[in-house]
């Protein structure tokens, strides 16, 4: 349970496997039950191969893991919100919205001459803009709504649920007066689009197809993940934030104003969620006002997976949303929505405080 | 009595509608320790709570150094050189004992020779560095408890009830600590039910009873004073030895 | 008399009294008060959702369980009348099978997330409830052989609650109410003219007996609900809102109670569902189903007032009427707004929700009560008011000593 805080980033959880020698059965329930969330990915993993042939697999678990650096990105802020401060942003999905489309006009309207240019070098001017308007763009809208929104109903989760509903609505009618109600097509940047194909000489994996596109997705859903997980374990803001989840009144004591440290969290939450709209919406091609509270199911169930409030959880809640959805509906598109949420029911019963917890729900 | 470097006046205090403290007066001299006494109840851990801006203040006012601090915000008044060890000790349980001290120095780096000099007071702290504190013993939580109120030179401690339910052995380590920090001149405010272990240390106190202050003097004076002590052991005082 | 049929549960405010009989009878008498299809089916609209609204309310008003899976239920109602109608026929019989169908499967799914709340704390259930309304909806829309998709299914009501059927020869008088207030308005003068433009003849039809029938059902659900929590049953759903340990304590099975509010408010919201399939004649999954008709209950309720029931008929009122006039509304503001660029924009008509989410959050931080728990505030402060002697220096009372 510990596992969130005390575990350094390099220290692999196998590190914990048994000292001396155990039976495998043993083994594989202690792994079970103190490792839920790799036996649950492990799981899905083995489980789908034995299904599904090894070139497809392959493709599907790397798209699955694309789709997950993408939830991961579009959940964490929801997730260390709460975490921090017990407050549910069910407005969150409308962030989403907001980065993809101001993400959007930077790839569609401003730079459109560099991100429709062959070449990987112009494209990124489009590109690198377009990812950091998105997030600045939804980190300012993060602070403004945190002020005016969130602040006055700290501590009261019923009235958290109504103003940030209410809330996630005048954001999202606000998207369609500035943008218009009809959907923006987005085209990806030119070197994005298209696929790579490994060489036919590597054994195995060769003459495999993958997605650029999703090869991005993985990249940087890593690197995010890998940076957060710097941040919450070595820096003085990340051992902040973790003391804030245990105990707001301490970290007060202690000379902090805990509320300076949510008002950034929010706002870098939001910000992140802007992140993932754009990269969303670049895997879409296509921007409408309630693309995020489609996504806030999947989010949803991300972090409920995970756990609330942690990062960890989050982000293995990411990976198993991900490919379950890309196994599932591999299998049987029709059933991708219900097998997620099933997942999601199947581990409550079994864990209800998630995979990961951190906080006493 | 040395000049004081923190007066309630009249201080009066409420935790959600209960009326707890109904205007405590109190003087800390500057330099000394001064146990706060008292039974379960006569409102001793409010009036540190009060002092760091936790609960709702009603009435009066708290001077700090010459400063009116009763409408500060916590973070404030922490920063303004008090530093409080509540009753729970509030350590946090998922953080290791390095991390919870690194919290603790509000300014930057630890200083390496105060560390130095925290762990010769407190050896189990460099034994357990890495550990998370919440798997500590109750000792061993209270030790950090109070490294983290000294990893930086504060000018006034509030210390709630630190010996409860502790091992003697370990109360000793504690009153060790205690009497270095009272050479250092730091001004020490000390609830405790514990008599032994505040007339050891105190040099000067109050006794609180219902929300108020009802007796105040030096410990020396209360030490001799059979009379007085008979008097206000009805309060709580010998009850606990 | 009334004591009974309102369980002693009184509007307790007399602006409330006069609002609340005013839709009392618009309702009543709504097809002689309102020409037109689109009043009609506004009409309906308000029968349906006030009982939607009511059972939404017992469990988010009076216990504090915040479910985003009323729209599952709700939809379960319609699509099963659907369903039923289209496979079995436009019969009565079919109907009912529909009806019932939908009531068990409501019932089984419910009792399933009832017992999920043991497990999960308040804010978990709320987000649980949410996704799987979501799988539910995608369900729906994936199983198009079924359920017709994202088209969806015409209703095929039975003939006699059809617009072809004729229960009386001959026709009946109306006088529609619009026409009427907007020729006072504009020619008060020629009162005669007024008059006779605002009179209408009523043939009626299947549609008003299955208006009737809907308006008795809705009816008897509210006042059942009333009924319901002024029981000591309803006490003990207050006291679980009020603290749920202590009501525990009590020797209260807090579970029982709580499962027994999220059946009896899906199987509500599933009548409510296949009143509307009824009426509507047509479900899919955005009118049925959608996360934006939950939000619209949600806004409903809390614009009403959380925890007065009464606020479930005023909310349901004001909120559709909204939704189908405010329009109106923007769109006759905007013929004085155009060419100013961002104005233009935000007071298009498409915009509407804007203004009623602004309104709704404004109102969760000034009106948390409510219209209905605001009027009755008002009502206590002023008795309070009158049963003190006056205020001024002479009549300040006398000191205690």
């Amino acid at each position: 349970m510990n596992k969130e805080t005390t575990a350094m980033p390099m220290s692999d959880p196998i590190q914990e496997a048994p000292r001396q020698r155990r039976s495998p059965r043993v083994w594989l329930s202690d792994f079970q039950e103190n490792q839920a969330h790799l036996f649950l990915l492990a799981a899905m993993l083995i489980l789908s191969l034995a299904v599904i042939d090894f070139g497809t697999w392959l493709v599907l678990t790397i798209s699955g893991i694309a789709m997950g650096g993408m939830l991961f990105l579009m959940a964490s802020g929801m997730t260390l919100t709460f975490g921090l401060m017990s407050v549910l942003n069910l407005a969150h999905g409308a962030f989403i919205s907001l980065g993809a489309f101001a993400g959007g006009t930077v790839l569609a309207f401003w730079l459109d001459g560099f991100a429709g240019a062959p070449g990987l070098m112009s494209n990124l001017v489009a590109i690198i803009p377009a990812l950091l308007f998105a997030a600045f763009v939804a980190g300012i809208v993060g602070l403004v709504f945190e002020k005016l929104v969130i602040k006055p109903v700290y501590g009261d989760h019923l009235k958290q649920i109504l103003v940030t509903v209410g809330g996630s609505i005048i954001l999202m009618q606000l998207i369609e007066v500035i943008w218009g109600p009809n959907e923006i097509p987005v085209t990806r940047p030119e070197s994005l689009s298209g696929a790579l194909m490994l060489p036919e000489s590597l054994p195995v994996i060769g003459g495999i197809v993958l997605e650029k596109f999703r090869l991005l997705a993985v990249v940087l859903g890593l690197a995010i993940y890998a940076a957060m997980l710097w941040v919450i374990d070595r820096t003085r803001i990340g051992i902040l934030i973790r003391a804030g989840v245990e105990s707001r009144e301490m970290v007060e004591i202690q000379g902090y104003r805990i509320h300076l440290l949510f008002l950034g969290v929010f706002i870098a939450g939001s910000a992140l969620a802007g992140l993932g709209g754009v990269m969303w919406g670049m895997y879409k091609e296509i921007l409408t006002p309630h693309m995020g509270d489609e996504m806030m199911i999947s989010v949803i169930v991300v972090i409920i997976l995970g756990g609330l409030g942690s990062i960890r959880g989050c982000f293995y809640g990411a990976l198993l949303v991900g490919l379950i959805n890309l196994y599932i509906g591999f299998v049987e598109p029709r059933l991708a929505a219900v097998a997620t949420v099933g997942l999601m029911v199947g581990v409550l019963m079994w864990r209800p405080q998630g995979l990961i917890p951190v906080i006493k729900v | 009595m040395a000049e004081p470097i923190l007066t309630l006046s009249g201080v009066k205090a409420d935790i959600e509608q209960y009326h707890i403290l109904h205007g405590v007066d109190l003087v800390v001299p500057r330099g000394e320790l001064t146990v706060l006494l008292g039974r379960n109840g006569a409102g001793k851990s409010t009036s540190l709570r009060t002092i760091m801006g936790l609960t709702n203040l009603t009435g009066g006012s708290i001077t700090y150094q010459g400063q009116d601090i009763s409408r500060w915000p916590t973070p404030k008044i922490a920063r303004a050189g008090i530093a409080f060890v509540p009753e729970s000790m509030g350590i946090f349980g998922l953080l290791t004992v390095r991390e919870n001290l690194v919290l603790a120095a509000v300014s930057g780096p630890m200083d390496e020779a105060r560390l130095q000099w925290i762990f010769d007071l407190f050896p189990p702290l460099k034994k357990f560095w890495d550990k998370p504190a919440g798997t500590l013993s109750g000792g061993q939580k209270q030790m950090l408890a109070i490294a983290r109120a000294v990893i930086e030179p504060r000018d006034l401690l509030l210390v709630d009830e630190p010996t409860k339910g502790l091992a003697p052995a370990i109360i000793n380590d504690l009153a060790d600590a205690f009497e270095q920090l009272k050479e250092q001149q730091v001004s020490i405010l000390l609830v405790e039910q514990n008599f032994n272990f505040s007339r050891r240390l105190g040099q000067s106190v109050a006794v609180m009873n219902d929300g108020a202050v009802v007796h105040s003097g030096t410990m020396a004076e209360l030490s001799e004073n059979e009379e007085l002590q008979q008097e206000l052991l009805g309060l709580g005082l010998g009850a606990h030895q | 008399m009334l004591n009974r049929i309102l369980s002693g549960d009184y509007p307790r405010s007399k602006p409330l009294t006069a609002l609340l009989l005013i839709i009392v009878v618009s309702l009543l008498l709504g097809p002689f008060l309102f020409d037109g299809i689109r009043a009609f089916t506004t009409l309906g609209m308000i029968c349906v959702f006030i009982m939607v609204v009511a059972a939404y309310d017992l469990m988010l008003g009076y216990t504090h369980i915040v479910s985003f899976a009323h729209t599952m239920f709700f939809g379960i109602g319609a699509y099963g009348v659907a369903m039923a109608t289209s496979n079995i026929g436009s019969t009565f019989p079919a109907v009912l099978i529909g009806i019932t169908g939908a009531l068990a499967l409501s019932f089984v799914l419910s009792l399933l997330l009832g017992l999920l709340s043991l497990r999960v704390k308040a804010i978990f259930f709320a987000l649980v409830t949410l996704a799987v309304a979501f799988a539910f909806l995608s369900l729906v829309t994936q199983l198009y052989v079924i359920t017709g998709g994202e088209d969806g299914m015409r209703v095929r009501v039975p003939r006699e609650l059809g617009p072809a059927f004729r229960p009386l020869d001959g026709t009946l008088p109306g006088i529609d109410v619009p026409t009427l207030l907007k020729g006072l308005l504009t020619q008060p003068w020629n009162l005669g003219q007024v008059w006779q433009d605002s009179l209408f003849e009523l043939r009626l039809s299947g549609r008003n007996v299955m208006y009737y029938a809907l308006l008795a059902v809705s009816a008897g659900v509210f006042l059942f609900l009333l009924r319901l929590v002024n029981s000591p049953f309803g006490r003990v759903l207050q006291a679980i809102r009020e603290n749920e340990f202590r009501a525990e304590a009590l020797g209260y099975r807090t579970v029982v109670y709580r499962t027994a509010v999220v059946i009896l408010a899906a199987l509500v919201a599933t009548l409510a569902g296949a009143a509307f399939a009824l009426i509507n004649r047509y479900v899919n999954p955005e009118n049925t189903l959608n996360f934006e008709l939950m939000v619209f209950i949600l806004l409903m309720c809390v614009i009403g007032g959380m925890g007065t029931l009464y606020g479930a008929i005023v909310g349901s009122t004001l909120f559709i009427l909204a939704q189908t006039y405010l329009q109106d509304l923007l769109k006759w503001v905007g013929q004085y707004t155009d060419g100013i660029p961002l104005v233009e924009n935000l007071l298009g008509p498409g915009h509407w929700l804007l203004w009623f989410g602004l309104l709704f959050v404004l109102s969760v931080y000034f009106f948390p009560a409510g219209v209905v728990g605001q009027l009755r505030i008002w009502s206590m402060r002023r008795r309070s008011r009158d049963q003190q002697p006056p205020d001024g220096p002479e009549a300040e009372p006398l000191p205690q000593t």
